[in-house]
This record gives structure tokens, C-alpha cells and sequence, in this order.
């Protein structure tokens, strides 16, 4: 009775009879044939034996769906993995604007509908979702992504497409395609101003940290040309993996070459480690200040604020931030969410894209996303930060630079500010240093 | 430079306490069970979560704060503990012989536990405020010794102390070596294997929580937490061989003091893939671990 | 009577697959494009897992790094893509990184014979020499799980740390043209759809093939007891790197047709974690059963999809439930489901005459297929057993498996032609 499958002798025996597979598969063909044929609207054949939908390059070609009294966006963002701890406040902070527009009468007449997608912490799930967004729900915009790899692996998308992304986060700079609206800040509104004003207040000799990936190793490079045309000293650098736990030994490199201050690029995760085992081995912000571009509020929540307390970081908002329009959006956010909740800047930046994009649709009177973006160069918004208004060179927006303190309660105190907001540079053409850069 | 060597030296030797007591509990389980616990790293995350609520719990005691540190440490054992006791009467002890299986079962549970704590304790870090005898380092003559790593040494020592003792000087322990050694014999002479194998496993588990409280004084506490540790608590016992708990020891000195050597002299990303060739080459000589057993049966396994 | 079952099974396998293979093949005359590509890339996963399947479900080694070989192939052909795309010039991410000209290394993968080619033939090499090191001396079971858990995380941090080569975490993106035809265009795509499911049978064809040959024979052999097979005279070590190294250049082929679909590859998806995915997809779906393994592939991929549109927050809790819930109750995976009212009557009659039973319904089923992963300690009912062990020592001294169960009598091994049930020693 026991079968023994793996030992039949006779192999000819495991074979299905022949009829059996030609009715199964000639089933599946003859509908294949069948619906192709007849041409199944919207069908994935259909649109490549007619070409229809196509342009040029037989592209499809996203069509923002205008309905009666409402247009549809898109909410992007990792809402589990990994990414997720980042990613869902700035959904929320995005939902917090787009129903104050509504609740302002929308834009052009019309109510906003978010469509809410998860990306998973996952590139290619990132790149399937736009794709949804833009060719099944015809979103006339994007709200969404964190780090700069699933930024990289929606871009395509949005360019083939010719959709409209709207990037909340600060990042490395280099890129500028006309489909992304950049409201994070540029590495010249960022890590550049912060580099000059710690060697001026600390001392030229600067040890580089950073998590092992795209972000730090490019804002380094950055870094080490800068330094070398304003005369610091790069005395030491190190990148640690994702998930790095153990940071004694990074700890005692930076010991050993003893520099003025340390700029800091790690990423979330790491930073909890490296600011517990930094001040349990005797160090504080006394001894050795750092300056970090990735540490905000909801960050040194995670950590603990003594850890962090009197550390620096540099943004371009703070939930301390002294503005009326950040009083009002700190308590709109709070009594929504919860007054445990912080704000800080790529809440911050979601918050503004949304506004933004609603400015640029006004303006253009227009969904259409040609025209959002011709009309989108100069658009202004009195955002929590200060003014903020679109560069239509680069589609990067002017932003105010400021650094800030950690203080005991876990907020962030602005120390300095740059007089005006500053152009985004991303490619760094105004500094003769950065020449060789990109 | 005399200093930074110095402080190198006690980094390895810190590191690899860290990851002894990551892999403490691993290495009786497996021993005894053979059953690849890829929830290991969750219940670390348990034990830190314990310490997290613990700590909530006396900050408003004031100056008595500092007194949560031993609840906690009580506290986060035992909380695993009762979870490994649970998690092996519903799961596995329904998986014993089923090495693979066990691996995928216990993956699965992982992600639920994963989740568990993003519902519970929401999926931002938490902070966790160590009190000030723990905060700040020993300091003499330029050598600056972090206290915490410190206790961490002198808790991973008191783990090893209290394996040894009671695996080796208790009736029980006995019977526990005996079922490692030869399971069907030590059945077969009245031993009741099944409680044997609940009673490790809680307690590899709590060891584990442990371990999680101990945790939460250097780095994050999150859901990802296990996650960090997982692959190179696994390591630290194949190096050091499944079937010896002092394999472990071994196997984390090894990890521990090799990574931070190659961490120095190269950087972290180079030191760990340096670190995993070595553990390859290492088992090209000994496939089964440094300190495995030596049997002379054939064992398909 | 043995042998009329088993080819029946293996025939209702074969016919479950066609059935499949005939329903994906309608799916773009159905489904918009977009749903169209995602199917696609499920098919990749789909054949990964065939490729797994060989490995573990036929031959035991169970391998928790196959992220790797799936990413080589994956970047050996995005090499080739982000040439095209550069047309002639040096990519994007190394203009940042200060090179003013390829590295010599990646030159010869602008011709696309060259990039196809080592699309199978750097994860052939690689798997070669990693089985060479570990099966040669012997590195089995868990050790060799767990060792190709590291290799896993150790190409993930070395693609992270060589951006200026790799992409760093950004991996490859941003492609343009394949063999001249525009990526973008829905004829592309769907021509990729096809080509993609074309792979997909004839990997299936090829897997169904060698494992009713007599060299599918000895794999089941090694797996359900390798000491055995070298006993009898085989160099069991030359058959694990075989299969090895053909489960590696299956999914270095399934990287390549995944990176073309869906336009990025990054150390994400290479990593630890997407590794243990692969073997869960295996799992879920039925090992050694070929066919499992691609139902498995489909199935928990388009769940996923769906539920993540839907609940993002359950996925995690669905398939950490299901994963356990399968594996415990339902060993053979979904391939067994038919069988389930079967063994529930089989429980039911049993606790009726008063047999201990567990719940697991696996358990009481007459082992009539491969694949049915049951322990005989797991059962409750030594009347159940297979017959007594042939006393062949390497089995029998092996103190694990019979008294697992502590409170039962020690129930040797089976016969050497029970390969029925399978891999209860997989690992």
C-alpha cells in the first residue's frame, strides 16, 4: 500500500497521460486566444498588440482621473518594515494637510482623496505601487517615499509615466528629474552650512561617521571637498553596516584621532547605540560635540533625550521653531495625533508638499502634471519653517538652514539660522570645490 | 596609543560578553533539542521590553529609580521564561526531530512577535534611561572603562558561573546531560525527557531575556532588536560547537575579540564580512564546531 | 499497487501544472499591465523556488541564503541594463564616486551575450566553490544552514560597501532599453511576461525530469539518509554540489528576468530575510512536490500584495500564523489540503478506539506520497508505523529522532526504499 514515489522503476509511469494535458492545456491557450483577440479592454495584451495608451516610445502614459468634485493623490509610504517607524508620521502629517484643504474648500473646487499604499520598507514594492497609483488609480500626484532607494527605485517610474512624486526628506543631492518635487533640503541648505559653523565654533578637525550606505558616503564626499578647500582637517572615517550594534570600537577610533567635533550621518537604529555607548564611555557634548543631519525629534525620542542633550544637528524646522504658522501646525498635528506626538522636519516637509502641490494646481488651474509643473516654478508657502518657495530650475525649494541643540526635554533649540532661505544647489554648481563632483 | 590598545582589548572582551549572553540560550537549546530557535532574537526583544515597561513603572519613584535595575533583570527573565514555556508546550515540543521545520516554525513566530511589539509598544524606538551608577565610565590614567559594559562583563560571567553550576553540580542538570548525550537511554532509565526539554527551554529562553535587559543599557529597543543579533548569536554557537554550552564561550571570544580586531585595523563593514570567512575557514577543520562532541555515530543530521 | 498510486500522484502534479502554467499564460489578455508585470515577478519567485525545492525538498540541504544567487544574477544583469541605458558612457552613481572611466571589470557586460552568460554562469561558480568548501568537508544539516545564512548577510554589506561599483543601497536602477527594445512599452513587457513563464515551464520540465530519473533517485536517497548512499559506493558529495549549483544558476536566471521586470535591484533584496522568504515560500506550498513550490511562490506573493494593499499591519501576523500553522499541521504544505478530510476521519476513528492521538493531522495518513515530512515520533500511534527498521546502524544510532517524543517507544528509521516519508531529517 505504501507508495513509493521516488523509487518507481519505471519513470515512464509517472507520466500523465497525454490526453489529460492536451485538453488542460489547450483550455488555457484557446482562452488565451480567445481574449486576446476579442481584445479584453485594458488588458495588458490588449495594449500591446494595439498600442493604445501608448506614446512614442509605446510607453503608457498616466492620466490624472478627475472626477466630479474631487481629485484623487496618492500616499506613499512604509507603513511596515523596517522604514516604517520613519515613514508612517510623515503619511499622517500629509493626511493632516490634505484635510485642512478640503476643509478650506479643496483645491479648485475639487475635495482631495488620498490613496493610501504601503510600501513595505521594500524597493521593488515601492516601484509596484507607484506604478498602481499613477496607471490604475490615475492619481494626479504623489506624496511619499523616505530614503533615497526607494526614491531611485520610483523615479523610472514616474518618468515613464510622467507622474508626479513630491519627496518629503532631506538627501544627498545629484539628482533633479523633472518628475520629483524635492522639499527636503538639498545638501547645500543641510550639511554644508553645518560643516562651516562647527569648524568655526569647535575647530577644523572633523571626524566623519556614518552608516554604510548611499547617503553618508555621498554627503562625505561632499564633506572631504569641502574641507579641503577651506583648510579642515578630515582626521578620521568610518561607516558602520545597517543594524550595527556595537560601537566601541568606533568610539575608540574617534578617541584616538581626537577631533574638534564629529559629523554624524548614521541612520536611525545605529544612532541609539552610538549615543548610549558615546556617553557611557565618559564622553558628553562637552568633550566632543557631534553634529547630526539624520537626528530629529522622533529620533532622539528613541534614543532618550540625555543621551543627546546638548548634541547638535542640523534641519531646516524644529518643532520649536518660532513662527505663527508652526504654532498653528504643532497643535493642529497634536491634537490630532496625540500630544505625546513630536513634530520635526520631514513631518514637516510632507506637511508643505501637499500644500505646495495645492498652491502649484491653484495656480496652474490644472491637475494636468505639465502643467502643474510649468506653472510650479515660484510658488510660495508660508510653511511652519518660514517661507518656502519652489526653484523652477531644479524643482527643489528655497529653505531657511538651521542648527539646532538638543535640550533636556527631547526638543531641538535653534542656535543659528541662515539670514534667508537658501537655493537649493543639488548638484553643488555654486561652489568651486564641488566641481569635480558631479 | 598604549591606551586606545588597552580599551580595544577590553572592547573585544566586551563584545564578546555581549554576544555570549546573546547566544547563551541558543546554545542549551540547541544542545539539547536541536531545535534552531530562529525566534531566539525575539525573545531578547521580550526580555528588553520587560526592562522598558520595569523602568516606566519606578520613574516616578525618584531617587529609588536606580532600584529598578535588579527588578528588571529578575523581571525580564522571568517574563521570557514563561514565554519559552508556553511558545515550547504549543510549538515545540511538537517539532523535536524536525530540525528544519523547527527553523520555519519558529520564523514564523518571529515575525508575529515582531509585530506583536510595533501594536504594543508602537514601531518607534523607545528610550530607556539607565541610573546614574550604571551611566559614565571607570577611568584611570586615559583608559576610559564604560560601567555598563562592565556589569554587562560581570552579568555574562554570573550567566556562566550559574550554567555550570547547574548543569554540573545539580540532580537535574545531571539529567539534562544525559538526555544531550543519549536521549533514547536516558528515556529508556526513567528519565521524563519531556519535562527535561520544557524546563531547558524556559530556561534558555529567560537567559535570552536576559540578555534583552542587558541590551537595552547599549542599544536600541525596538521591534528590531532580535534582528540585530540574531545571525551572529547563531554563529557564536556553531563555531563553538552544539554540543558543549562552553562551546559558546568560546565561540563568542572568538567572534567577539576577532571582529573588533578586524573592525580596528579595517572598518565595521569589512570586519564583519571578515570576521564570517574566518568562521567558514574555521569549520573547514572542525565542520561541526570547536568543542562538538565526539561520537562515533554516524549521525545523518 | 505502490506503484499505480504514485504515478497517479505524480500525474495529478503534472496536470495541477499545466492547469497553472495555462492560466498564467491568459493572465495578460486579462489583467491590466501593471497587475501583468507583477504576476511576472511572482514568477520569478515561482522559479527560484522550483530551484530551492531541488535542494531541499528533494535532497535535504536546506539553504537560507539563496538571496545570494538570485542577486548575482540579478546584478549580472542589471550591469548589462544600466550600460544600455548609459549608452556608452560610465553610470550615474560611479560619475559621483570620482571615476572617470568603467572599472575593467564591468566593460565586457555592454555585450549582452556576455551578460546572459554570466547571468547563470557567476552564481554557478560561486555555489560551486561554496558547496566545494562545505559539502567536500563534510559541513551539513543546520551548520550548513546557518552558514549560508551569513553568506546572505555578507553579500548584502559587501554590495552596501562597494558603491562606487554597486550602486551601494540604491542598487541598479533607472534602465532603459533591453536588447534595443524599450523596457517601458507594454510589448516589451509582455513579451517579457512570456519569456519569463516560457523559463518557468521549462525549469519545471527540467526539475520533473531529473527527479523521475535514477539521479533524482539518489538525491531523495541523500536526503533521507546520506550516510547510506556513500555506503553505497556514491560520492555523495559531487551529487549535493550538483544539485546545489544548479538551484544556484536557476535562481541567478530568476534574478536576471526579475531585474528586467521590475526595473531595481538592490542588497535589500538579496539580504538574510528575503532568503529565509524563499525557502518559506517552499514550505507553504508543499516541498518536494515541484509543483508546491510553485503554488507556494504565486500564492504567498499575491497574498501578500493583496493583504498589504489592504491591512498592511496583518501581513506580518498572517503569514507568521500561516507559516507556523502549515508547518506544524500540515507538513506536506498546501499539496497535502486534499488529503486533510482523509487523515481527519483517520484521527477521528483512532480517538474513537481509544488511540492517543495529536491533532496533527499529517500524522495519521498512510505515507503514500514523497513529501509527507512526518516524524514518526510526532505520531501518537506506534501502530501507525512504518515497518520495523532493517536495523541499519547509522539510522537507528541516530539517538535524535525516535524518542523525540520521550514518552513512546523508540521507533526506528524505515526502510531505505521509504523515501515516502521523506525529509524528516531534511535539515
Amino acid at each position: 500500500m505504501r507508495a513509493q514515489v521516488g523509487n518507481d522503476a519505471k519513470c515512464q509511469g509517472c507520466m500523465p497521460s497525454r490526453r489529460t494535458l492536451l485538453k488542460a492545456s489547450a483550455a488555457g491557450l484557446l482562452g488565451a486566444a480567445a481574449m486576446g483577440l476579442s481584445g479584453c479592454a485594458g488588458s495588458a495584451l490588449a495594449d500591446a498588440l494595439s498600442g493604445v495608451g501608448a506614446d512614442a516610445d509605446g510607453a503608457a502614459r498616466a492620466v490624472p482621473d478627475i472626477g466630479a468634485g474631487e481629485v484623487k493623490v496618492g500616499v506613499m509610504h512604509s507603513l511596515s518594515g523596517t522604514m516604517a517607524m520613519s515613514e508612517t508620521s510623515v503619511r499622517d502629517a500629509e493626511l493632516l494637510a490634505i484635510e485642512e484643504i478640503n476643509a478650506a474648500g479643496g483645491v479648485l473646487g475639487r475635495q482631495i482623496v488620498p490613496v493610501v499604499e504601503d510600501g513595505a520598507s521594500d524597493n521593488a514594492t515601492f516601484a509596484e505601487k507607484a506604478e498602481k497609483l499613477l496607471m490604475s488609480d490615475h492619481v494626479a500626484a504623489v506624496f511619499g517615499c523616505w530614503t533615497s532607494a526607494s526614491r531611485k527605485a520610483v523615479l523610472p517610474v514616474f518618468e515613464r509615466c510622467n507622474g508626479l512624486l513630491w519627496y518629503p526628506v532631506q538627501y544627498e543631492g545629484m539628482e533633479s528629474s523633472k518628475n520629483i518635487f524635492y522639499v527636503g533640503a538639498a545638501p547645500n541648505q543641510q550639511i554644508v552650512p553645518a560643516v562651516d559653523y562647527l569648524a568655526e565654533q569647535y575647530g577644523k578637525r572633523i571626524f566623519l561617521l556614518g552608516s554604510d550606505y548611499v547617503f553618508p558616503r555621498t554627503a562625505n564626499t561632499v564633506i572631504k571637498a569641502q574641507a579641503a578647500a577651506k583648510g579642515y582637517e578630515i582626521v578620521g572615517e568610518e561607516y558602520t553596516p545597517m543594524g550595527h550594534t556595537d560601537y566601541a570600537t568606533v568610539i575608540n577610533k574617534i578617541r584616538a584621532a581626537q577631533p574638534d567635533y564629529v559629523f554624524n550621518t548614521l541612520n536611525g537604529d545605529s544612532n541609539v547605540s552610538f549615543f548610549k555607548q558615546l556617553r557611557d564611555s565618559g564622553i558628553t557634548a562637552d568633550d566632543l560635540m557631534t553634529c547630526s543631519v539624520s537626528v530629529a525629534e522622533e529620533e532622539v525620542a528613541g534614543i532618550g533625550a540625555s543621551y543627546l542633550e546638548g548634541h547638535m544637528t542640523s534641519w531646516n524646522y524644529y518643532e520649536t521653531t518660532s513662527t505663527p504658522e508652526n504654532d498653528r501646525f504643532v497643535a493642529a498635528y497634536k491634537e490630532r495625533y496625540g500630544s505625546g506626538r513630536v513634530t520635526d522636519d520631514p513631518i514637516e516637509a510632507g506637511y508643505c508638499a501637499v500644500h505646495l502641490w495645492a498652491a502649484a494646481c491653484e495656480k496652474a488651474g490644472s491637475f494636468e502634471v505639465d502643467d502643474v509643473r510649468a506653472a510650479a516654478g515660484g510658488v510660495t508657502f508660508q510653511a511652519p519653517e518660514g517661507l518656502m518657495t519652489i526653484d523652477g530650475d531644479n524643482q527643489h525649494m528655497y529653505k531657511t538652514v538651521r542648527i539646532g541643540r538638543v535640550n533636556a526635554d527631547g526638543l531641538i533649540d535653534e542656535v543659528w539660522a541662515s539670514d534667508e532661505p537658501l537655493k537649493p544647489d543639488p548638484y553643488l554648481t555654486g561652489y568651486a570645490w564641488a566641481k569635480d563632483l558631479s | 596609543m598604549v591606551e586606545t590598545l588597552v580599551m580595544q582589548a577590553f572592547n573585544g572582551i566586551s563584545l564578546s560578553s555581549i554576544l555570549f549572553l546573546a547566544a547563551i540560550g541558543l546554545a542549551v537549546t540547541f544542545s539539547l533539542m536541536h531545535v534552531i530557535n530562529m525566534a531566539h532574537g525575539e525573545f531578547i526583544m521580550v526580555g528588553a521590553y520587560t526592562a522598558y515597561v520595569v523602568q516606566g513603572a519606578f520613574s516616578g519613584f525618584g531617587d529609588a529609580f536606580g532600584l529598578y535595575v535588579p527588578v528588571a533583570i529578575v523581571m525580564s527573565f522571568v517574563v521570557a521564561a514563561a514565554l519559552g514555556a508556553v511558545v515550547e508546550k504549543l510549538i515545540v515540543s511538537r517539532l523535536y526531530g524536525r530540525v528544519a521545520d523547527s527553523l520555519l516554525v519558529t520564523w514564523g513566530l518571529s515575525l508575529v512577535l515582531q509585530q506583536l511589539a510595533r501594536n504594543l509598544f508602537g514601531s518607534a524606538n523607545v528610550g530607556v534611561e539607565v541610573p546614574s551608577y550604571l551611566a559614565g565610565s571607570f577611568e584611570i590614567g586615559g583608559i576610559a572603562l564604560p560601567y555598563t559594559r562592565i556589569w554587562i562583563l560581570v552579568i555574562a560571567l554570573a550567566c556562566l558561573l550559574g550554567v555550570y553550576l547547574f548543569m554540573f553540580r545539580t540532580r537535574f542538570g545531571r539529567t539534562v546531560r544525559a538526555v544531550m548525550q543519549n536521549r533514547p537511554m536516558a528515556a529508556a532509565l526513567g528519565v521524563n525527557t519531556r519535562r527535561v526539554d520544557a524546563i531547558t527551554f524556559a530556561l534558555g529562553s529567560g537567559l535570552a531575556g536576559l540578555a534583552g535587559c542587558t541590551l537595552t543599557w547599549i542599544g536600541l529597543v525596538g521591534s528590531g532588536l532580535g534582528q540585530n543579533y540574531i545571525t551572529q548569536a547563531f554563529m557564536t554557537v556553531v563555531v563553538g560547537g552544539a554540543g558543549s554550552v562552553f562551546g559558546s564561550v568560546f565561540g563568542a571570544g572568538f567572534i567577539g575579540i576577532g571582529q573588533s580586531i578586524f573592525e580596528f585595523l579595517t572598518d565595521a563593514s569589512l570586519g564583519q564580512a571578515l570576521i564570517f570567512l574566518a568562521v567558514i575557514l574555521l569549520l573547514q577543520f572542525r565542520p561541526k564546531g570547536i568543542f562538538a562532541v565526539s561520537s562515533r555515530s554516524l549521525e545523518d543530521e | 499497487m505502490a506503484l499505480t498510486q504514485s504515478s497517479k500522484t505524480q500525474r495529478n502534479r503534472l496536470v495541477l501544472a499545466f492547469v497553472i502554467f495555462a492560466m498564467l499564460a491568459v493572465v495578460p489578455a486579462v489583467l491590466p499591465l501593471f497587475r501583468t508585470t507583477l504576476i511576472a515577478r511572482f514568477m520569478c519567485y515561482a522559479v527560484v523556488a522550483l530551484g530551492l525545492d531541488m535542494i531541499w525538498g528533494y535532497t535535504g540541504i536546506m539553504s537560507l541564503g539563496h538571496g545570494v544567487y538570485f542577486g548575482l544574477g540579478a546584478y549580472c544583469m542589471a550591469m548589462y541594463l544600466k550600460l544600455a541605458a548609459a549608452g556608452g558612457g560610465i553610470p550615474d552613481f560611479m560619475q559621483w564616486s570620482g571615476f572617470d572611466a568603467l572599472p575593467a571589470w564591468w566593460t565586457p557586460f555592454a555585450n549582452p551575450a556576455f551578460a546572459f552568460a554570466m547571468v547563470v554562469l557567476v552564481p554557478v561558480v560561486v555555489s560551486v566553490a561554496v558547496g566545494l568548501l562545505t559539502f567536500l568537508h563534510n559541513i551539513k544539516g543546520v551548520y550548513f544552514s546557518i552558514l549560508s545564512q551569513a553568506l546572505a548577510l555578507i553579500m548584502s554589506v559587501l554590495l552596501v560597501g562597494s558603491q562606487q561599483y554597486t550602486g551601494g543601497s540604491n542598487g541598479l536602477t533607472d534602465f532603459d532599453t533591453i536588447l534595443g527594445a524599450p523596457l517601458a512599452s507594454s510589448a516589451t513587457k509582455v513579451a517579457l511576461y512570456y519569456v519569463t513563464l516560457a523559463v518557468l515551464v521549462a525549469v519545471f520540465a527540467l526539475c520533473f525530469f531529473l527527479v523521475n530519473r535514477r539521479i533524482g533517485k539518489i538525491f531523495m536517497a541523500i536526503r533521507d539518509s546520506e550516510n547510506r548512499v556513500r555506503f553505497t559506493g556514491y560520492n555523495t558529495a559531487v551529487f549535493k554540489v550538483f544539485v546545489y549549483a544548479l538551484s544556484a544558476a536557476v535562481a541567478g536566471i530568476a534574478g536576471a528576468l526579475y531585474v528586467s521586470q521590475v526595473g531595481i535591484i538592490t542588497p535589500a533584496d538579496v539580504g538574510v530575510a528575503p532568503s529565509i522568504e524563499m525557502i518559506v515560500w517552499v514550505a507553504i506550498g508543499g516541498r518536494g512536490t515541484l509543483v508546491g513550490a510553485v503554488i507556494g511562490a504565486l500564492l504567498t506573493s499575491g497574498v501578500e500584495t493583496v493583504a498589504s494593499e489592504t491591512f498592511p499591519d496583518l501581513w506580518n501576523y498572517l503569514l507568521g500564523l500561516v507559516c507556523i500553522v502549515v508547518v506544524l499541521f500540515l507538513p506536506g504544505g498546501l499539496m497535502d489540503l486534499p488529503r486533510v478530510p482523509a487523515r481527519v476521519r483517520a484521527w477521528l476513528n483512532r480517538s474513537h478506539t481509544g488511540g492517543a492521538g495529536s491533532l496533527a493531522l499529517a500524522a495519521s495518513c498512510p505515507a503514500d506520497v514523497a513529501a509527507v515530512n512526518v516524524d514518526p515520533a510526532f505520531d501518537g500511534a506506534p501502530a501507525m508505523q512504518p515497518a520495523p527498521s532493517p536495523a541499519f546502524s547509522d539510522d537507528s544510532s541516530d539517538e535524535r529522532d525516535p524518542a523525540s517524543s520521550g514518552a513512546h517507544a523508540p521507533t526506528a528509521g524505515q526502510t531505505s526504499s521509504d523515501s515516502a516519508s521523506a525529509s524528516r531529517k531534511e535539515a
